[in-house]
């Protein structure tokens, strides 16, 4: 079954006339973890902002977005509302701008809940509790407390995937998730990620750049250009024998950073 | 060439009054010898970015000293021409008003060089970033991000200084830009002279670049390794720093 199917997206600019996603199309089947890889600028953020209908000002859209069968282009804004978290959940890139920076975290997130589902408080703290404690943050009721500038972008990272725990949408919009922690950090929240997909059997689409992290995650692979879509298929398909030179540029410039390291790493063990 | 000796640094945290001091540096020493790059590889919140500051003389250490070639870095005229640095933040580095001939230039000028010959100077230094000779005329907003850094890592070699700081200079890029940037860097090292220090907390990039390797953990230096030997890592916490990095 398709969760999230996209028809002929295309995204453009009205103010400057510029295409930035062209007719692309893909699929994202039941429980499985589409990855969309690609360089900044290529399109894949404003794919999934388009996915979202969060694309404000000039920019506009046209094709299909299928949620379910269900063509969420066609719904009002306040159904779309309703959709958005409890159906497709996106996890952005920059914690710290995901929160209210003058509130709590916990503020922000018992009021997420208690929109969609109708939740009190100690009802919402204790299925955030378990969801807290299963990404691995520590003392949940301490930390929903905080206020934002408090915690670290890992942890901030941690809280939105819980608060996704807690919502169990059907589909969850990772846009580059990792990109901006550190090396342990970004291990343990590709971690939690595979470990929220083996639980809740959730589909997931994975934005990144970064193809060793997409490697770790993702059955089927995308590859965008410039706002095109120039190579799909499975991932052992993708990165074992790639035909597009995209592809193979973006392979090759990464194999050349890891084989050093892992040559050192045995060489020297 | 670089030297630190027994630097603490702290900051106050909280109120005007009732702040605490919290230490981010605890008695750190090392020292970059002349044509050698060391990476500092640690987590967020490690304390390697203010290293990095002090070892700038952009501030001062609460005790202990920071010394170029003997002198300390405090005194602007130890720093002016011999010590350069490109920051994670390549947007930010570079003045929206100059074009690149005049972000390039504004150091060689700082540091009195000869006027004449700065003109082929820079179509030299935009060449041996790989930048075409058209971009002399470009505004900042006009690069991407791996240009706006190679205009970045030109300004910080113009001047030939002996010592280069890199702080996160290519965390913010993607990995395919990297890459280029990583290998213009090691091309630039081969031509020997300066010194790098190179702040990162992707290990494999400072395995890629870097001699010797010096793991940062809370403001204190975990251990130091030839980059060759960082397969026989003794601490436990470079042995997890070093397994959470994802290979392809």
């Amino acid at each position: 079954m398709n969760t999230l199917e996209v028809k002929g997206l295309s995204v453009w600019d009205e103010a400057t006339g510029s295409a930035i996603v062209r007719d692309s199309s893909f699929v994202l089947r039941q429980g499985r973890c589409l990855a969309i890889v690609g360089e900044s600028g290529s399109g894949k953020s404003m794919t999934c902002k388009a996915i979202m209908r969060l694309n404000r000002g000039t920019i506009r859209q046209s094709g299909r977005v299928l949620l379910n069968g269900e063509d969420i282009g066609e719904l009002s804004e306040a159904e779309m509302r309703k959709r958005r978290g409890k159906n497709v959940c996106m996890i952005v890139q920059n914690g710290m701008a995901a929160f209210d920076p003058s509130r709590p975290v916990g503020v922000h997130l018992r009021e997420t809940l208690r929109t969609h589902f109708g939740w009190g408080r100690s009802e919402a703290e204790g299925v955030l509790r378990v969801a807290m404690e299963s990404v691995m943050l520590r003392e949940p009721l301490e930390l929903m407390n905080k206020y934002p500038h408090q915690l670290s972008g890992g942890m901030l990272q941690r809280v939105m995937i819980a608060l996704a725990l807690a919502l169990r949408p059907d589909v969850i919009i990772a846009d580059e998730p990792t990109t901006a922690l550190d090396a342990i950090s970004q291990y343990e929240v590709v971690e939690q990620f595979v470990r929220l997909r083996e639980e809740m059997g959730c589909s997931l689409l994975f934005v990144s750049h970064d193809l060793g992290v997409v490697k770790k995650i993702a059955d089927d692979v995308v590859v965008m250009k410039d706002g095109m879509i120039v190579e799909s298929g499975s991932l052992e398909a993708v990165f074992g024998g790639s035909r597009h030179s995209y592809t193979q540029y973006l392979l090759s410039s990464r194999l050349t950073l890891s084989r050093h390291f892992q040559s050192i790493m045995e060489g020297g063990a | 060439m670089l030297k630190a000796e027994g630097v603490d640094k702290s900051y106050r945290v909280g109120g005007m009054f009732a702040g605490s001091k919290r230490q981010v540096l605890h008695d750190v020493s090392f020292e970059c010898a002349r044509g050698e790059c060391l990476g500092i590889i640690g987590e967020s919140g490690s304390g390697k970015s203010t290293l990095g500051r002090l070892l700038l003389g952009i501030e001062k250490p609460d005790r202990g000293t920071v010394t170029l070639k003997g002198r300390n870095v405090m005194d602007r005229r130890t720093r002016a021409g011999a010590l350069s640095a490109v920051f994670q933040n390549y947007r930010s580095s570079l003045n929206p008003y100059f074009t690149v001939e005049q972000a390039i230039m504004e150091p060689m000028k700082a540091a009195r060089l000869a006027r004449d010959g700065m003109e082929e100077k820079i179509g030299e230094l935009l060449q041996l970033v790989g930048l075409p000779a058209g971009y002399r005329s470009k505004y900042p907003h006009e690069l991407s991000g791996g240009e706006a850094q190679r205009v970045c890592i030109a300004r910080a070699i113009s001047t030939e200084p002996g010592c280069i700081l890199l702080d996160e200079a290519v965390s913010s890029l993607d990995v395919s830009v990297q890459a280029q940037v990583l290998e213009l860097l090691r091309s630039l090292k081969e031509r020997g002279r300066t010194s790098y220090i190179f702040i990162t907390h992707d290990v494999q990039a400072a395995a890629y670049l870097c001699d010797r390797i010096m793991i940062f953990r809370d403001g204190r230096i975990e251990e130091t390794l030839e980059t060759s030997k960082l397969g026989s890592v003794r601490s436990a916490y470079a042995r997890k720093l070093l397994a959470s990095s994802i290979t392809i």
